[in-house]
């Protein structure tokens, strides 16, 4: 996968998604759960705003500072025994994963959840060299298991199906025969991907945040999948985007409180996982090599473009799950393996406005997002700012809106054209009902327009002193 | 003690929903002001500037700018949260224009949205209107998130006689309207105001009470599309209501 995951127009996805009722019964039950969750969690911590400024803070900090940080994670992961590998462009990245498992003979990889390895595309890149790779955390592995379908939401994955739907999908693809209770499924999941644990050469992990002066990579997970794909196999390949990264346990541990309430409003997950090198002489379990490949792909172009805010994403989910068009339309509705609020903000700059500017008109600007990103990301200007950048850019913008913009701002930038205009729109009632009028009237009518006008009223009001 | 307001009525308020206007400057009268009203202003060009198109809506930022400050009032007054913000942000548009950014900054520094003038300025929270039934207050998010407006118009809404506020699921969601994104993505804005609605319909209401024109008609066209019975009323007229005898 790269972040482009469909090849239907903008309309057609909407399209797709809007006719979709379980979808959309099954995303708008997984909000409201977890936005009820979270400001559960938020409220009883306290201080919310206090925690978000200093969240932002310590993230700002980071990204001021990102060359040194990675640095000194680079030296004390190396200093631990690790190896890392810095990569450009998603290639690269999946070219040295390549590299490890070809040198290593390997022929089955499990993976936990990762959304920078689907970036990348490295599920496609080792299967075609021939490997077995296994999701292991549940949401990914109903999708996989369900042809490949993609990722929703970058927390739950597989938030727009439910139980039903799962169930099915495991009876028709793993012979399954028990009900749709989700501890049954799950039972049988579990026993189905133990054997895929012990038979792996290789483990394969994100990293939801590097520490820079320890060397450590953590890994948040609920079902501890990430655990067991740490400590079986003999080698683990660890993927980091390079903006991942805390300078030390101190900062870890808010930037954790903050990212477990927004994602999952709990106040820790079930498991955390602190790798600090590969497995030494004393230690009983954990990979005999480590490798932590760090990916560029894009993120030093955000870095220095005027987006570089969006880089402070801790990838916490909650800007999808307070987004009102998300919910309609789910992740799915975006065609981007990232989306919501975070995907618009962040994937014109990193895959480029060419191919992904339309996915910025996804948002009416209510900017619900930005009160609960725990980072505070000015989502909302950035959004607002890509569409002035595509916009003013003729490649970009595509006719009739430009024209019609442009007309419209003439008429509105003159009282007089105005004026005339305006005293037409009553006749509005009796156009064909075609471009703008039918995407309205499809679900609304239009307000009757009287040809009372304001303006006028208001002389008359004058002349009569005020007695109107 | 009398204020000189110079009132914006907003284009949607001048031309659709010309009764918005109307009452808000009967209620502003009502509450001792002065009100003028300069037949320059058109639009504050917030449907070409939320769609990126900025250089051809500055246009329209500088006819509203001369327009509003021509009257040289102490405030300017409009009846909508949405113009209000696009107002307050012109100074942004006009960076690299130090005469016109000098204009901006004045008139952003002066104007008000209507209930955030009246309770903040004035200080009256209770204007003497009645409305006997039920009604759901929807707090737009240009007024109540971005200008931060959420306790004012409540506070009037709270003393009008007769009036019981109800609250419904997903109060503070977003109806779908976004202007140009009402028309652009018409299937998806289509679907968040069939959810607004079916949820105000829950509610089993007279009235839909918002502050913003903009918002209004677009639950309005929903709730007119399902032929229901609720009537969708802009904060003005909730607070004209039952004192209207005799100045029609
Ligand atoms: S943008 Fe903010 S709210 Fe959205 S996923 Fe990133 S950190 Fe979370």
């Amino acid at each position: 996968m790269s972040i482009k995951t469909s090849d239907l127009s903008l309309n057609d996805r909407l399209k797709k998604e809007l006719a979709d009722t379980t979808m959309r019964k099954a995303i708008a039950n997984g909000q409201d759960a977890l936005n009820t969750k979270r400001n559960a969690a938020f409220a009883e911590l306290g201080n919310y705003e206090e925690w978000r400024e200093n969240a932002a803070a310590v993230r700002h900090h980071v990204l001021e500072n990102l060359d040194f940080y990675l640095n000194q994670f680079a030296e004390n992961a190396s200093a631990n025994g690790a190896h890392v590998i810095f990569t450009r462009t998603d290639k690269e990245a999946t070219d040295a994963a390549l590299e490890i498992v070809k040198a290593k003979g390997v022929k089955k990889a499990v993976k936990s959840k990762s959304m920078v390895t689907e970036e990348v595309g490295l599920n496609e890149a080792l299967e075609e060299a021939g490997i077995e790779v296994i999701e292991t955390d549940l949401g990914e592995y109903i999708l996989q298991t369900d042809d490949n379908d993609k990722p929703s939401h970058i927390v739950v994955p597989a938030l727009h199906r439910d139980r039903e739907y799962i169930r099915e999908v495991f009876a028709r693809k793993k012979g399954y025969t028990g009900d749709s209770v989700p501890e049954n499924i799950t039972r049988f999941v579990r026993g189905l991907i133990r054997k895929e644990f012990l038979e792996a050469d290789v483990g394969i992990t994100g990293c939801n945040f590097a520490v820079a002066d320890t060397g450590t990579v953590t890994l948040v997970t609920n079902e501890g999948n990430g655990r067991f794909v740490t400590t079986a196999p003999k080698t683990q390949i660890v993927f980091m985007g390079m903006e991942r990264i805390v300078p030390s346990f101190t900062e870890l541990d808010m930037i954790f409180s903050m990212l477990v309430r927004s994602a999952v409003g709990g106040k820790l997950t079930s498991y955390l996982s602190f790798i600090t090198g590969p497995r030494g002489e004393e230690d009983r379990d954990g990979p005999e090599d480590l490798y932590i490949i760090i990916v560029d792909n894009g993120r030093s172009k955000v870095l220095e473009s005027g987006f570089r805010e969006v880089l402070r994403c801790i990838r916490c989910g909650t800007c999808m799950l307070e987004c009102p068009a998300y919910r309609h339309i789910s992740g799915h509705g975006y065609g981007t393996l990232y989306p919501g609020p975070l995907g618009l903000a962040l994937v014109p700059v990193l895959g480029g406005y060419e191919n992904y500017s339309d996915v910025t008109k996804i948002c009416s600007l209510c900017s619900a997002c930005n009160d609960v990103c725990p980072v505070k990301i000015p989502l909302y200007e950035l959004i607002y700012e890509h569409r002035r950048i595509i916009a003013e850019d003729e490649e970009l913008v595509h006719a009739p809106e430009p024209f019609v913009m442009g007309a419209y701002g003439k008429v509105i930038a003159s009282s007089g054209i105005y004026d005339f205009g305006s005293n037409m729109a009553r006749f509005a009632k009796f156009l064909p009902k075609v471009g703008p009028l039918k995407e309205w009237t499809r679900e609304r009518d239009l307000p009757e327009i009287t040809g009372k006008r304001f303006r006028h009223w208001f002389k008359d009001h004058k002349k009569k002193g005020g007695k109107s | 003690m009398s204020h000189n307001v110079s009132f914006f009525a907003t284009c949607l308020a001048d031309t659709v929903f010309p009764d918005i206007g109307i009452q808000s400057v009967r209620l502003l009268e009502q509450l001792g002001c002065t009100v003028s009203f300069n037949p320059k202003q058109t639009c504050c060009g917030q449907p070409l500037a939320n769609s990126g198109f900025h250089k051809k809506a500055r246009a329209t930022m500088k006819n509203l700018t001369t327009a509003l400050l021509e009257d040289n009032s102490k405030y300017v007054v409009a009846p909508s949260g949405s113009c209000v913000l696009q107002v307050k942000e012109y100074p942004k548009f006009f960076k690299g224009d130090p005469v016109w950014k000098k204009k901006a900054e004045e008139l952003a520094a002066k104007i008000w949205e209507i209930t955030d003038f009246i309770v903040t300025v004035l200080g009256v929270t209770d204007v003497g209107a009645r409305l006997p039934g039920k009604a759901v207050y929807h707090p737009s998010c240009h007024l109540s998130r971005l200008l931060g407006i959420k306790e004012q118009p409540l506070a009037l809404l709270g003393n009008i006689k007769d009036l019981e506020l109800v609250p419904i699921k997903g109060q503070d969601k977003c109806c779908g309207f976004g202007g140009a994104f009402a028309v652009k993505l018409g299937p998806l804005s289509g679907a968040m105001v069939i959810e607004k609605v079916d949820n105000i319909k829950a509610a089993g209401v007279d009235y839909l009470i918002g502050a913003d024109g903009g918002c209004l008609m677009n639950m309005k066209g929903r709730i007119d599309k399902e032929k229901l019975n609720i009537k969708v009323l802009h904060v003005v007229e909730a607070l004209m209501a039952g004192k209207e005898e005799g100045t029609k």
